[in-house]
C-alpha cells in the first residue's frame, strides 16, 4: 500500500496544504491601512550590549525616526549634521537618476539587462554614511548606492554596464555585478545568497587578525530562504563575528511576494533572535532610521559584541529587472499606495523643514546630478556598447581561469583567436 | 506552438490524467515562471497542485523527494540551471540514491525541469549547461530535447518514468530554432515542421535519438541547441553528414549511434558546455570502444571552452557554425 493510499479515519479532521498569497493582486485596489505601522520615535533604543532576546520586540517593530512632517524624533534620531543629509541626499538622487538612464539604455539595446533600486536608494546610500570607510560590503545587486556613495566612478560603472573596453571585468559578468576592491565592494554573484556566509567570513578574518574593520553582508527578503542565509546567522552567532548582516525586505521576489519566504508567520529580523543575534526592523525608506541602526550595529561589531541582523523594511517600486514586468502579478499602483512614502522625498521634506534646504537648491542639485551621469554616460559610451563588444580581445576570454594558463586554454585560445579571425 | 507552449501543453495533458502531480518553483505558481513555461496551470489545477516556492533549490529537491516518498509525483522547476547546485547535495546524494539503497522499498518519481544554457547575453550565471554533472550521476536520468515536439513528448514520458529525470530545456530556442548565426533574428518556431504539436497525449521513448538528417559521410551527434547549429553547418557545407539528436543522455541510444558510426565511419560530437570531462568525453569514448575498427578519422569534440561563460564575449564562446565546420572539415580530411 502506497503511503497516499491510506484510509481516511473519519474522525481525524482532513489535512490542507496553505499556499500563502499577497493581499492584492492585478485588478485590485492596493490598501496598506491594516499594516501596522508604529510612530516615528516610537522604539526605545537599548545598550549596544544588550541580549538578543530582551530586544525581540524590536524585531517586529520598526525603528523609525522621520515622523510624517519631516520632523526627526525619539531615540534613534543620529542627530546628522545638515552636510551629511545633504550628501546622502544627493547620492540617493544620483542613484535615481543613473538607474533611470541605464534602464532606458537597456530598452535601446545598448545593453542586455538592467536592475533598478527604485525606493529602496535609502538604504545602501544611509549605510555607507554609517559605516568607516574602511569596512567592506558583500552586496547582493540591489546595493548600486554603496558604490555611489563611497565615490566610486560612475563612467567606471557604466562600462561594467556596457561589458566595455572600459570595463575593468573585460566583459565578464552581467551588467550591475560591479566588483571594486578598493571602495569596499565584494563582487556580486548571480547566485542568491551567497554573500551572507562570505561576509560572516571576512569579519571572522578580520577578528582572527585583530583588525578593526567589519563587514556587512546583503541579502533580499525571497533569498533568505536559501540555505545561505541561515549559515550566515550560524557563524556569525557561533564565532561572535565583527558583521552586520542586512535582510532588504522590498516585499517581492520576482513574482512572489514576501509570504512565500515566510514572512506571514514572523519578520525576517525575527529570525535572527532565535540565533541568539540582537535584530532590528527598519523602516527602510527613512534615511535617519537606516543610518541609525546601521551605527549601533556598527557599534556592537566594533566592540566585540558580535553580529546584529537589520531587516530593512522598504518597497521594490519598479519591476525585478529589465526582463520583468511586474503588472503581471500584483497592482499598478501598488508602489504608490505603500505607506513609507518615498524616501529621496522623506529627506528632502526633513531638510526643507530644518531649512537647510529649498526648492530651487534641491532643483539645482537635481539638475547637477543629471548632467554628471549624462556625462559620465557619454563618457562610458565612446567606449562602446553591448553589441559592439567580444570581437576584438578574444584572447581575452582565457585570462584569469586560473592564475596561469593551462595547455588547454592555450589551445582553445588559438582556436578561438582564428575563428575569430576568419 | 514554440517549445515553452509545447512544455506547457505538456503539463496540462499529463496533470489531467494524473491527479498526483504536483508542479511547483521559484515564480511558478500565479506567475507561470519567469519564461512562462507553468503558465496558467495554477489557474487549471488549483493553489495546492502548483504553487510558488521559496527560494531554496535545496528545500525544492528535498520536498520533492518527501512528496515523492508520499507516492506523489513533483514535477519541480528549478529557474536556471545555473542554481541548481544549491540543490545538488539533495539530487545527487538522494534523489538518485533512494532507490537503490532501499533496495526498491522507495522510489523517486520525480522531474526536475530547468531552462539550461548560452545564447540569451545571460553572463556566467544565466548559461550554463551542466548536463555532465547529472549524466556522471548513477540513478538518474538526463533528457534535453530540441523541439517543441520532442518537449512535449519527452516531458510526458519523463513525467510517467518510475524514477527521477532530470530535464533541461534549452532556453536558446525555447521561442524558435536557432541556426548559430547570431547576427540574425531567430525565426519563430511557427513556420517549422516540430512545431506541429498535437493537443493530446504522446510521447517519446526516453533513450531513443531522432536521426534528424541521413548522411553517408559523417555522424555528428548532438543535442539540444546544437542541433540546430549542427544542420546549419551541414547544409552550409556541403558534406553529407548524418546529424543524430541524441534526446536523452541517459539513457542513452547507442544503437543508434553505432549503426550510424558504422556507417559512416566519421563522428563528430557536439556540445555547448565545456570541453574538459564535458558529455563529449563519454560519447567520443564510447564510439571508439564500439566503433573503432569502422573509424577512418579520430573522433572530433566541438564545444565551448574551459572557461566560465562570459557575457561580452558570448559569441566567441558558443559553438557555432564557423566551429564546426573546421572540425568537420578535419575529420572530412583525414
Ligand atoms: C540561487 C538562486 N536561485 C534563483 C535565482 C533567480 N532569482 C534571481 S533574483 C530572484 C528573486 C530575489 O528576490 P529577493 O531576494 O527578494 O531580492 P530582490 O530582487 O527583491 O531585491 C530570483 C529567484 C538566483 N539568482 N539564484
Amino acid at each position: 500500500m502506497r503511503d497516499k493510499d491510506n484510509p481516511k479515519k473519519a474522525n481525524r479532521p482532513e489535512l490542507r496544504l496553505h499556499v500563502p498569497e499577497p493581499p492584492f493582486r492585478p485588478g485590485d485596489t492596493p490598501d496598506f491601512s491594516s499594516l501596522k505601522v508604529p510612530a516615528a520615535g516610537s522604539t526605545p533604543r537599548p545598550d549596544i550590549a544588550v541580549a538578543a532576546a530582551e530586544i525581540e520586540p524590536l524585531a517586529k517593530g520598526l525603528v523609525r525616526v522621520l515622523d510624517d512632517d519631516g520632523a526627526a524624533v525619539g531615540p534613534w534620531d543620529p542627530k546628522l549634521d545638515a552636510d551629511t543629509l545633504r550628501k546622502i541626499l544627493r547620492d540617493m538622487v544620483t542613484v535615481r537618476i543613473f538607474d533611470d538612464r541605464m534602464y532606458r539604455a537597456q530598452r535601446q539595446g545598448k545593453t542586455s539587462f538592467y536592475m533598478k533600486a527604485t525606493g529602496e536608494e535609502a538604504i545602501a546610500t544611509a549605510t555607507a554614511a554609517a559605516l568607516d570607510r574602511e569596512d567592506i560590503n558583500f552586496p547582493t545587486y540591489r546595493q548600486q548606492g554603496l558604490l555611489v556613495s563611497r565615490g566610486y566612478p560612475l563612467v567606471e560603472m557604466m562600462c561594467q554596464i556596457y561589458s566595455n573596453k572600459g570595463d575593468k571585468l573585460r566583459g565578464r559578468q552581467l551588467p550591475i555585478m560591479y566588483s571594486s576592491k578598493e571602495h569596499g565592494f565584494f563582487t556580486i554573484s548571480g547566485n542568491l545568497g551567497t554573500q551572507f556566509p562570505q561576509a560572516v567570513g571576512w569579519a571572522m578574518a578580520s577578528a582572527i587578525k585583530g583588525d578593526s574593520r567589519i563587514a556587512v553582508g546583503w541579502i533580499g527578503d525571497g533569498a533568505t530562504a536559501e540555505g545561505d542565509f541561515h549559515a550566515g546567522m550560524t557563524f556569525a552567532a557561533v564565532y561572535n563575528a565583527p558583521a552586520i548582516l542586512c535582510v532588504v525586505n522590498n516585499q517581492w521576489a520576482i513574482s512572489s511576494f514576501s509570504g512565500i519566504a515566510g514572512a506571514e508567520k514572523a519578520t525576517f529580523a525575527q529570525r535572527g533572535v532565535g540565533y541568539g543575534l540582537p535584530s532590528l526592523r527598519v523602516d527602510g525608506n527613512d534615511v535617519l532610521a537606516v543610518y541609525s541602526a546601521v551605527r549601533w550595529a556598527a557599534d556592537r561589531a566594533r566592540s566585540n559584541l558580535g553580529a546584529t541582523l537589520i531587516e530593512f523594511f522598504t518597497y521594490r517600486a519598479e519591476g525585478h529587472s529589465t526582463s520583468d514586468d511586474p503588472t503581471g502579478y500584483r497592482p499598478a499602483g501598488e508602489a504608490k499606495a505603500w505607506p513609507l512614502g518615498d524616501p529621496i522625498e522623506r529627506l528632502k521634506a526633513h531638510l526643507l523643514a530644518l531649512g537647510e534646504w529649498d526648492e530651487e537648491r534641491h532643483e539645482a542639485m537635481r539638475a547637477e546630478c543629471d548632467a554628471e551621469v549624462r556625462a559620465a554616460q557619454k563618457e562610458a559610451e565612446k567606449m562602446g556598447v553591448l553589441p559592439e563588444q567580444g570581437r576584438d580581445n578574444i584572447e581575452s576570454m582565457f585570462d584569469d581561469v586560473y592564475a596561469d594558463v593551462p595547455w588547454n586554454l592555450v589551445e582553445q585560445r588559438d582556436q578561438a583567436v582564428s575563428e575569430g579571425r576568419d | 506552438m514554440n517549445m515553452i507552449q509545447a512544455l506547457n501543453n505538456a503539463h496540462k495533458v499529463a496533470m489531467e490524467r494524473d491527479g498526483d502531480i504536483v508542479v511547483y518553483g521559484e515564480d511558478a505558481g500565479y506567475f507561470g515562471g519567469v519564461f512562462r513555461v507553468t503558465e496558467g496551470l495554477q489557474k487549471q489545477f488549483g493553489k495546492t497542485r502548483v504553487f510558488d516556492a521559496p527560494i531554496n533549490e535545496a528545500g525544492i529537491v528535498a520536498t520533492a523527494v518527501g512528496m515523492a516518498a508520499y507516492g506523489l509525483k513533483p514535477v519541480i522547476e528549478i529557474q536556471f540551471a545555473d542554481y541548481i547546485y544549491p540543490g545538488y547535495d539533495q539530487i545527487v546524494s538522494e534523489v538518485a540514491k533512494i532507490r537503490y539503497r532501499t533496495a526498491g522499498e522507495w522510489a523517486m518519481p520525480m522531474v526536475i525541469r530547468s531552462p539550461y544554457g548560452g545564447g540569451i547575453f545571460g553572463g556566467q550565471t544565466h548559461s550554463q549547461s551542466p548536463e555532465s554533472l547529472f549524466t556522471h550521476i548513477a540513478g538518474l536520468k538526463t533528457v534535453i530535447p530540441s523541439t517543441p515536439y520532442d518537449a512535449k513528448g519527452l516531458l510526458i514520458a519523463a513525467i510517467e518514468d518510475p524514477d527521477p529525470v532530470i530535464f533541461f530545456e534549452p532556453k536558446r530556442i525555447y521561442n524558435g530554432p536557432f541556426d548559430g548565426h547570431h547576427d540574425k533574428p531567430v525565426k519563430p518556431w511557427a513556420k517549422h515542421p516540430a512545431s506541429e504539436v498535437p493537443e493530446g497525449h504522446y510521447t517519446i521513448p526516453l533513450g531513443k535519438a531522432a536521426v534528424v538528417r541521413e548522411g553517408a559521410d559523417l555522424t555528428v551527434l548532438a543535442y539540444g541547441t546544437m542541433v540546430h547549429v549542427a544542420l546549419a553547418a551541414v547544409e552550409e557545407n556541403g558534406i553529407d553528414a548524418e546529424v543524430i539528436d541524441l534526446r536523452s543522455l541517459v539513457p542513452l541510444d547507442i544503437e543508434t549511434i553505432e549503426e550510424s558510426v558504422k556507417k559512416t565511419g566519421r563522428c563528430v560530437v557536439v556540445h555547448e558546455a565545456p570541453r574538459n570531462t564535458g558529455f563529449g568525453a563519454e560519447l567520443t569514448a564510447l564510439v571508439q570502444e564500439r566503433c573503432f575498427y569502422h573509424l577512418e578519422a579520430p573522433v572530433e569534440r566541438v564545444t565551448g571552452w574551459d572557461t566560465p561563460y562570459p557575457h561580452a564575449y558570448e559569441w566567441a564562446y558558443f559553438p557555432g557554425p564557423k566551429r564546426l565546420k573546421k572540425a568537420l572539415e578535419k575529420v572530412m580530411a583525414d
